[in-house]
């Protein structure tokens, strides 16, 4: 748990503050709506008011399905309490409670001022029997509460994992709903339907001392006819500044769009790996961002990411595209235009001394930008280079993956070796899909010196790493050292190596540190 | 959106749809609302939905992941074959299931989610796809060939001895590598 916190401490304290506005803010709404006196009326016909907040933020994968769940949550809780007012409301109406609600419900409509100030505090005005479900569906809260509920609830069966992992498609048309739910949840208090006795009503009549009076009323000077007014609508406050961001992010994206990217090289690599070498003038990047990518060919409105497996040193970018889908598939015999870059995780590897590098197949694509960047620095005497030491592991599962990173990884080999830095990176490639004729193949062609698998210097291991041997080694080898862990691959690995991070990790400040980061999209 | 199977949405959605159902039940039933049985139908409406639709189906393609604990609603729901087997049928059903949750506001959401659900299916039954159940595979072991029984009497032909000793002139005519250098003088 300690270890927990040491490396996720910024997320953890970002998180909490959020949820502790949250809370305030529903707790301090409760208050008001519970102890004001200008709701002593409003109280008695509804015995129970509750307000929901939530709050958007920015693109943090996690952050997004957090604050989904809290809407989520609250709007069940919303609704359930809606659901309950109208009730109460329309039996207030028709006279199934006690005097008071009764009286409180006939209260007129009186719309002779001029500033549109209303009397009346039952919203619901027609007294004939009047089913709930016609009260909601002609009043603009109604109506636009089950629209975005609807909306909210297909958003988020078309994000389950199963959907979005599968039909992309689905999920990222679905998900655009949210343009009707923001609309529909910024316009639905605007019938001001929330009713309050109004300050000057209430300074002429106390409920209190006129509640039992109701016989009374506007017959005796202490208990003239009580006057409400509506609550305003208040969900655009929060919801304004993030909408804005976001709309000046669209349109920057948009804009990015109408330039022009050309196609430097187009390759195709074995195991349907599409490398796409592209130019944008004014464009500029870090190791192991990532780009979208649209080709109005296949779709006009679908953008997909794509992690960046060139270095920032290089004048060109290029992306490595594995089929995976329809599009994907599609994408492979047509051409496209690109916005990006954006950022994740693996900008942090040239701050840790010490980095070890995990790709699991397809994953492999930061790092190859990484590797190449860290070249270009080495050839430059970078002195923003930390990094002293660089243990990479890349994971497949048949050795055609392997060919088109394997140039990278030979010239690499060769020019270290060259300079004497034979040290600097240690590269271990596991084959986890071999089989028998593997092992014959193998067998045979052990004396020689290079992989016969990949043509390398270093040799292929075969089934996964065992995880233990490779931590203590690093930790034998860098006593004293920060080091970061970054992987690129399945959930499940992900754990894994988060807990054997946690495991090998010392208290002790002087000794070596593992730290974990993930990217996953 | 060509190989997508709607019947994996459908199913989502249509699960959402009786919860919501039972929440709404629950809420109209415990607060005694007007019209208090259509919420008491949809208790029992949203529970029925839920087990028939916790068992999620295979994929036509690609790996299928099962939901926690679904192996016995599995073999229940796999119980009624066609009826449950076919989405023509579940589309009806879950478009009949709702109509009385519509008679009732604390229901109505849960209609016509449920409403949606079936439209889906309806899309899923059109495009032909069916429910399978996951069920756990059974490993079937290979035969053992024949031939391991009966090892091989002689030794494999080999090339005569002058051409088995390695020519450290001519590699290219040798009939093998040998790892460890036979001439005396290295």
């Amino acid at each position: 748990m300690g270890n927990w916190f040491v490396n996720n401490w910024f997320s953890a304290i970002i998180i909490s503050v959020w949820m502790g506005l949250n809370i305030f803010l529903f707790v301090w709404f409760y208050f008001v709506y519970e102890h004001g006196e200008e709701f002593y009326y409003t109280r008695h016909l509804l015995g129970r008011c509750s307000r929901t907040m939530r709050k958007q933020l920015d693109k943090n994968l996690t952050f997004h399905k957090l604050v989904a769940y809290m809407i989520a949550l609250m709007t069940a809780v919303h609704m359930i309490a809606h659901l309950l007012n109208v009730e109460w409301l329309n039996n207030s109406r028709q006279g199934v409670y006690d005097n008071l609600s009764t009286a409180l419900s006939n209260l007129e409509d009186d719309t002779d001022d001029s500033d549109h100030r209303t009397t009346y505090l039952n919203p619901i005005r027609k007294n004939d029997i009047q089913i709930p479900t016609y009260f909601v569906f002609t009043s603009i809260a109604g109506l636009t509460g089950v629209i975005i509920t609807l909306a909210l609830i297909l958003i988020i069966t078309s994000s389950m994992e199963v959907i979005r992992r599968n039909y992309f498609e689905v999920f990222w048309y679905t998900h655009h709903l949210f343009i009707i739910f923001f609309a529909g949840l910024v316009i639905h208090g605007i019938g001001y339907i929330v009713r309050r006795q109004n300050k000057e009503s209430y300074k002429e009549h106390n409920p209190l001392f006129c509640q039992n009076r109701t016989e009374d009323w506007g017959k005796i000077p202490e208990c003239p006819i009580p006057q409400f007014e509506g609550g305003p609508a208040q969900t655009w406050w929060y919801v304004i500044g993030p909408m804005v961001i976001y709309l000046c992010e669209r349109l920057l994206r948009f804009i990015r769009y109408m330039q022009n990217v050309q196609y430097r090289k187009i390759v195709m690599r074995p195991s349907k790996v599409l490398e796409l070498q592209l130019v944008k003038k004014g464009f500029k990047m870090d190791v192991g961002q990532y780009v979208f990518l649209n080709c109005p060919a296949i779709s006009q409105l679908e953008w997909h990411p794509f992690t960046m497996t060139s270095a920032p040193e290089e004048d060109f970018f290029s992306v490595h595209i594995r089929s995976a889908g329809d599009w994907t598939d599609k994408l492979i015999d047509i051409m496209m235009g690109v916005d990006g870059p954006f950022g994740t995780a693996s900008e942090d590897v040239f701050d840790y001394e010490v980095s070890m590098l995990v790709g699991a197949g397809i994953g492999v694509t930061p790092f190859a930008s990484i590797l190449k960047s860290i070249w270009y620095k080495f050839k430059d005497n970078d002195p923003n280079l930390k990094t002293r030491k660089i243990y990479f592991y890349w994971l497949c599962r048949e050795t055609h993956a392997f060919e088109w990173f394997a140039d990278l990884l030979k010239a690499q080999e060769k020019e270290m070796e060259e300079r004497g830095m034979g040290d600097f990176l240690t590269y271990k490639l596991f084959l986890t899909g071999w089989d028998q004729s593997h092992v014959n193949y193998v067998m045979v062609n052990v004396d020689q010196e290079t992989d016969v698998v990949t043509g390398l210097k270093q040799k292929t291991h075969y089934g996964r790493p065992n995880w233990d041997k490779e931590f203590e080694q690093v930790r034998k080898e860098n006593p004293t050292s920060v080091v970061g862990m970054f992987l690129c691959g399945p959930e499940a690995l992900g754990k894994v190596l988060e807990k054997k991070c946690g495991k090998y990790s010392d208290v002790d400040p002087r000794k070596t540190k593992f730290y974990f980061n993930k990217e996953n999209f | 959106m060509g190989k997508i199977e709607w019947a994996m949405w459908a199913n989502e959605q249509a699960l959402a749809s009786g919860l919501i159902l039972l929440t709404g039940g629950i809420v109209g039933v415990a607060g005694q609302f007007r019209g208090w049985e259509f919420a008491a139908y949809s208790v029992a409406a949203g529970v029925f939905v839920c087990l028939l639709e916790y068992p999620r189906g295979k994929r036509a393609k690609g790996t299928s992941v099962e939901r926690t604990g679904q192996y016995c609603f599995t073999v229940c729901v796999k119980a009624f074959g066609p009826l449950t087997r076919n989405y023509y049928v579940r589309a009806f059903l879950h478009a009949a299931i709702c109509v009385p949750g519509g008679f009732m506001l604390a229901t109505v959401l849960g209609c016509v989610c449920l409403g949606i659900a079936s439209l889906i299916y309806l899309a899923a039954a059109i495009r032909g796809e069916h429910w399978e159940p996951i069920l756990p595979r059974k490993e079937v072991r290979k035969p053992v060939a024949e031939s391991i029984k009966n090892p091989p009497q002689n030794p494999p032909p080999r090339p005569p001895p002058e051409m088995r000793r390695k020519q450290a002139k001519d590699l290219e005519s040798a009939a093998y590598d040998n790892p460890v250098s036979v001439t005396a003088d290295e």
